[in-house]
């Protein structure tokens, strides 16, 4: 395999892991702001334990994602920061704002109002980044981001304010809370706790597959290269078939209290959902104009990138697999 | 204000606020380690708390830096897009390596900062190790990348666009050395005066807290062994910047005219008009001196550089002065602590000392903003120095004028809420049982006279 085809794959890997742990972060935000019940102190401060260590770790993986393409794939990089400058420039408004807010209110010494006033700036923070976040890349796969010599043709707006792109950040939104509340469920053994979570987590997987619906719908519109690969392709209708069987698993498994097997279904989906738009999307980075070939750096430094990412995972994993025994074995 | 210079001050704002937390985020873990390493051979209570306050404060700040840095990495493209089309290729090695400092680093860090009752005494003193390590290392690689913009390598131009693009020797570019030492030890030093000033600050009201004294001590060592480092290796970066950047070196000494034996001018107002520096003090000799070593060596002056090449000399000849006056009071405090401590054996807490001490506390951190004022307004009008200019990098997008607005607003109503958290925590300062208290300042008059 190629060293371009390699460093695209990793930077597949990374967002997949992006989406995965960071996204699950932000879900967590999500089930801050809807709280409820006689035990909404105690899913909050849940949530606030699960997110604490490992949140910073996990925001890693988008610089990650963003190096790998400004490395790899320059031309890429500074065509997706052109056309989309405005929604990714909400975005980090977003990201700045959830991470300052999660710490302040972690860290103050004093409790009191300014600790609520935290809390909803981060819970209002987590919504609207992921919507940014899959708006997006709606708007990298949906084709309307026109190249010309290097130049953005077609305006810094039409990208992606489009009922398609925003679809695809609702979607994103739902996935990170469905994310989320399947992992809360083993971050405690109060059985309450648990059952709250697992209700969330049912309801947010409804949510989830009544907006797979709408994007794929929107899709011949919005994203219509997307969409013909993702129905006629070879490999579409088995990648659909291994999707829906990690959508019921994780129902199933909810619905049976089986929450290992149901955290394993629920991010094998997400992973899945990722693939298939990646493998879509292939070869291009951008539709229509840019592909991975085109967009390639020399590749002196594609094959020192794929060297050098290779050695770093070789101490990423173990560290972080140390990190989440830490915290995440109960 | 228009698109460019928008650009330009989104860009400086950015950097000036993360550069604050970053080198905090280099400096501050290192201070940590000690006392809890401390703690483990000494078993005093004290210093475990110390590193567990320390601990706080960084968490706070670490959260700030990271998100600071996010925004940064996206701003490189959304700002500068067709510089990072043209030098992604050949720079972005060494932000490939920095994503995975800050991988270890923030796993580690959220290992040391909620695993006190998790793993072992000696496993988390290790953890703490791996994040200053890794804080550093994070720092080394993106001043790395800023050293190419200065001197760039690695690459060859045919017609105006890079060809043989070798990363490695673009990271070992002639200005790295310098930066990335100058910037590393700029961490220790504003770091160690800024957490030295605090506690001498609370040290002052209440004298005998051994927590504070404690925490001047580790401060002091660590800050003041970095101030004393900092000229030495200020000289390098000079004597760099005078062989691979001459119009920077003309701009930043306001040396106007070539010559040989050229006066180092302190002070002074540039005058680009008449060609000469105002109201200056000139050392003969002073600047052929400092920049090659050597008296009479002749040192070339803006005349030789065509006009629309030089950078603003008024901000970057201030700037520089500010930096080195902040870098000779910083070397002077920590001389006269040293010595005191020479001649008494014990911390030095004279009142002039801890007022000195106290007034430093902001001195390395606007040393750091002067400096890298004079690294990027110097460089200007180039992004990469005699490749790409500035002004021929920036986005197409219009109207740049509302992010930086708006990051601006974001950044100092952060800023503001950082303060006050800090003060909350600084506040709440720890107080030992008087007994205990009495017992350990025994202690250690005993370990003085002993
Ligand atoms: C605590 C902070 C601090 C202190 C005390 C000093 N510096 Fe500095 N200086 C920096 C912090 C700094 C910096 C912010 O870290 C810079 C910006 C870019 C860089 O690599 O380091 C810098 C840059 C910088 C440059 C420009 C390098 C370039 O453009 O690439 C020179 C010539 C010096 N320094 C020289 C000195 C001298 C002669 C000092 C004598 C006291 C000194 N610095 C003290
Ligand atoms: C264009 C310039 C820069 C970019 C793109 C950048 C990018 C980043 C990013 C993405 C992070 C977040 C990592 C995380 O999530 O943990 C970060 C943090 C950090 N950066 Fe920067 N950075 C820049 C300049 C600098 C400089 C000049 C230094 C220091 C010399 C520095 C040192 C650090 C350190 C030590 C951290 C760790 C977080 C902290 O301690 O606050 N960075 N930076
Ligand atoms: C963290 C410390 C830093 C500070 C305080 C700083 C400060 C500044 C300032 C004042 C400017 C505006 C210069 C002008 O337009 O007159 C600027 C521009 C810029 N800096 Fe830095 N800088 C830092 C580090 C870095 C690093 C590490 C990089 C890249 C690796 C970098 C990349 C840039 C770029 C791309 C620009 C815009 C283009 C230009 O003005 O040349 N800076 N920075």
């Amino acid at each position: 395999m190629s060293a371009e085809l390699l460093a695209a794959g990793a930077m597949i890997v990374a967002l997949t892991f992006y989406a995965l742990l960071g996204g699950a972060d932000y879900g967590g935000g999500v089930w801050d702001l809807f709280a409820a019940g006689e035990r909404a102190s105690k899913q909050r401060a849940l949530i606030a334990d699960a997110i604490g260590p490992v949140w910073e770790a996990n925001h890693v993986w988008l610089i990650l994602v963003v190096v790998i393409l400004f490395t790899g794939f320059p031309p890429a990089f500074a065509g997706i920061a052109t056309a989309l400058h405005i929604p990714l420039t909400l975005m980090l408004i977003g990201v700045v704002l959830r991470g300052a807010a999660f710490t302040f209110r972690t860290y103050d010494v004093q409790r009191d109002d300014a600790q609520r006033r935290w809390s909803y700036v981060f819970s209002v923070a987590s919504i609207f980044t992921p919507i940014l976040l899959g708006l997006t890349l709606g708007a990298i796969a949906s084709g309307a981001i026109k190249i010309e010599n290097g130049q953005v043709a077609g305006g810094f707006v039409r990208s992606w304010l489009a009922p398609f792109p925003l679809a695809v950040g609702c979607f994103a939104l739902a996935l990170f809370a469905f994310l989320a509340a399947v992992y809360l469920t083993l971050e405690t053994n109060d059985t309450a706790l648990q059952d709250d979570f697992r209700k969330r987590a049912l309801a947010a997987g409804v949510v989830v597959g009544g907006l797979a619906l709408l994007v794929f719908l929107l899709s011949g519109a919005g994203a219509p290269s997307v969409r013909a690969g993702l129905t006629r392709s070879v490999w579409a209708w088995p990648l659909h078939a291994a999707t829906a069987l990690c959508a019921v698993g994780a129902f199933w498994s909810l619905w049976r209290r089986a929450y290992r097997w149901a955290r394993w279904c629920a991010a094998g989906q997400v992973a899945l959902i990722l693939w298939g738009w990646a493998l879509a999307q292939f070869p291009y980075i951008v539709e229509p104009d840019i592909t991975i070939h085109s967009a390639a750096a020399p590749h002196a430094t594609l094959r020192l990138l794929v060297v050098a990412l290779g050695l770093g995972a070789l101490l990423l994993f173990p560290s972080f697999y140390y990190l989440f025994r830490i915290f995440k074995s109960k | 204000m228009n698109d460019l210079l928008a650009a330009r001050s989104q860009m400086a704002m950015s950097l000036a606020f993360h550069i604050i937390f970053a080198a905090i985020g280099i400096a501050m873990p290192l201070l940590m380690v000690a006392a809890e390493g401390l703690y483990l051979r000494t078993r005093e209570e004290v210093y475990l708390t110390l590193a567990k306050r320390w601990a706080k404060g960084t968490a706070i700040l670490f959260a700030v830096g990271a998100v600071s840095g996010t925004v940064l990495s996206f701003e490189l493209g959304l700002l500068w897009p067709q510089f990072m089309s043209y030098a992604g290729a050949i720079i972005g090695m060494p932000f490939s390596l920095e994503g995975f400092a800050f991988f270890t680093e923030a796993i580690f860090l959220g290992i040391y900062l909620y695993g006190w009752q998790k793993i072992s005494p000696r496993a988390h003193l290790l953890a703490g190790l791996m994040v200053a390590l890794s804080g550093v290392l994070s720092g080394v690689f993106v001043v790395i990348a800023n050293a190419w913009m200065n001197s760039p390598a690695g690459f060859e131009l045919l017609d105006g666009q890079p060809v043989n693009v070798d990363p490695i020797a673009a990271m070992l570019n002639p200005m790295a050395l310098s930066q990335t030492l100058h910037m590393t030890i700029a961490a220790y030093a504003a770091t160690g005066f800024a957490v030295a000033g605090i506690h001498a600050f609370q040290l002052r009201r209440d004298r005998a807290n051994l927590f504070h004294r404690r925490a001047l001590a580790i401060a002091l060592v660590i800050g003041g062994a970095a101030a004393l480092m900092q000229p030495l290796s200020g000289d390098l970066s000079a004597r760099a910047v005078a062989r691979l950047q001459p119009v920077k070196l003309a701009a930043l000494e306001a040396h106007f005219k070539t010559e040989a034996r050229a006066p180092l001018s302190i002070g002074g107002i540039p005058d680009e008009e008449r060609g000469e520096t105002l109201y200056a003090i000139k050392i003969p000799g002073g600047l052929s001196l400092l920049a090659f070593h050597d008296i009479d060596a002749r040192v070339r002056g803006l005349e030789e550089f065509p006009r629309d090449e030089w950078p603003n000399t008024f901000i970057v000849h201030a700037a520089f002065q500010l930096m080195v006056g902040m870098g000779t009071l910083m070397a002077c405090i920590a001389l006269w602590g040293a010595i005191s401590w020479w001649r008494t054996r014990r911390l030095p807490e004279g009142r002039w000392f801890l007022r000195a001490v106290v007034v430093a506390a902001p001195m390395g951190m606007l040393a750091i903003e002067a400096g890298w004022t004079v690294t990027e307004v110097g460089r200007q009008p180039w992004i990469i120095q005699g490749v790409m200019r500035t002004a021929a990098a920036l986005t197409p997008m219009r109207g740049l004028v509302v992010p930086f607005v708006t990051f601006t607003l974001l950044y100092i109503f952060l800023a503001a809420m950082v303060v006050w958290l800090l003060f909350r925590q600084v506040a709440a300062s720890p107080r030992l049982p008087p007994d205990e208290q009495r017992r350990e300042t025994k202690m250690e008059d005993k370990s003085v006279v002993g």
